[in-house]
């Protein structure tokens, strides 16, 4: 078993069109270097010097990172990990 | 994957009309929501709180933005438009709403509240190409 990581519309150009992809155990910014190596490009719509980007969710199941370990969070086989652009915007 | 209806988007009149009750009772401050459909026709809006609480900008929060997904993939709904006030600009995309525009595969709807009457605007931004997008209200 792996972590299941679900891929946002706007990211799916760089998993082949796949809404769900496998990644590693570990933390949250491990499992995102791991997907980079599988998916270029990914890690740096996601996270920028090791910190998630401020407009880019990451949940651990159904919980927001931020309120969780943040980048440290611990993501284990089982674990359902989403990633999901922020809404915003303004005048 | 999502539909993408060709950004043809139809609004039930009823919906249309909880969108701008939205945005009126968010006022001074933007308000901002989500309508769910498919085929490019809308069945069901999310009215999100701005967590920004401001005048000038607007930011879903992030666990009800969680919950608003999970609900529109249970309900095999795609998220089809994206909407926002604009209390005292015109009813075009900001360069921040550019900028953030992360869901291109949505039409992003601002209804200006700077006139008596709202004025309300769909627009695709795709890669900062701002086009506008005819919304059918019925």
């Amino acid at each position: 078993m792996a972590v299941k990581v679900r891929i946002p519309t706007p990211l799916q150009r760089l998993t082949q069109g796949k809404e769900e992809v496998e990644g590693k155990a570990g933390t949250v910014i491990e499992l995102i270097n791991d997907l980079e190596a599988k998916y270029p490009g990914i890690a740096e719509r996601i996270s920028e010097g090791g910190k998630v980007r401020r407009f880019v969710n990451v949940y651990v199941n159904e919980e927001d990172i931020r309120f969780l370990q943040a980048e440290q969070t611990p993501v284990k086989d089982g674990d359902e990990v989403s990633i999901v652009p922020a809404i915003a915007g303004g005048k | 994957m999502q539909d993408t209806a060709g950004y043809k988007i139809i609004i039930p009149q009823h919906i249309f009309n909880d969108m701008l009750a939205h945005c009126k009772a968010g006022y001074p401050n933007e308000a901002c929501g989500i309508l769910a459909g498919r085929n490019g026709e809308v069945s069901k809006i999310y009215r999100m709180a701005n967590i920004e609480n401001s005048p000038v900008t607007y930011m879903l929060d992030s666990r009800e933005q969680f919950k608003v997904m999970k609900d529109m993939r249970d309900n095999n709904l795609s998220m089809l438009a994206i909407f926002h006030s604009h209390p005292s600009s015109a009813a075009y995309p900001s360069a921040k709403d550019v900028s953030l525009a992360f869901y291109e595969e949505c039409v992003y709807i601002i209804v200006s509240l700077m006139e008596k009457e709202p004025v309300v605007k769909g627009f695709s931004i795709r890669e900062g190409n701002i086009e506008e997008i005819t919304l059918t209200v019925k």
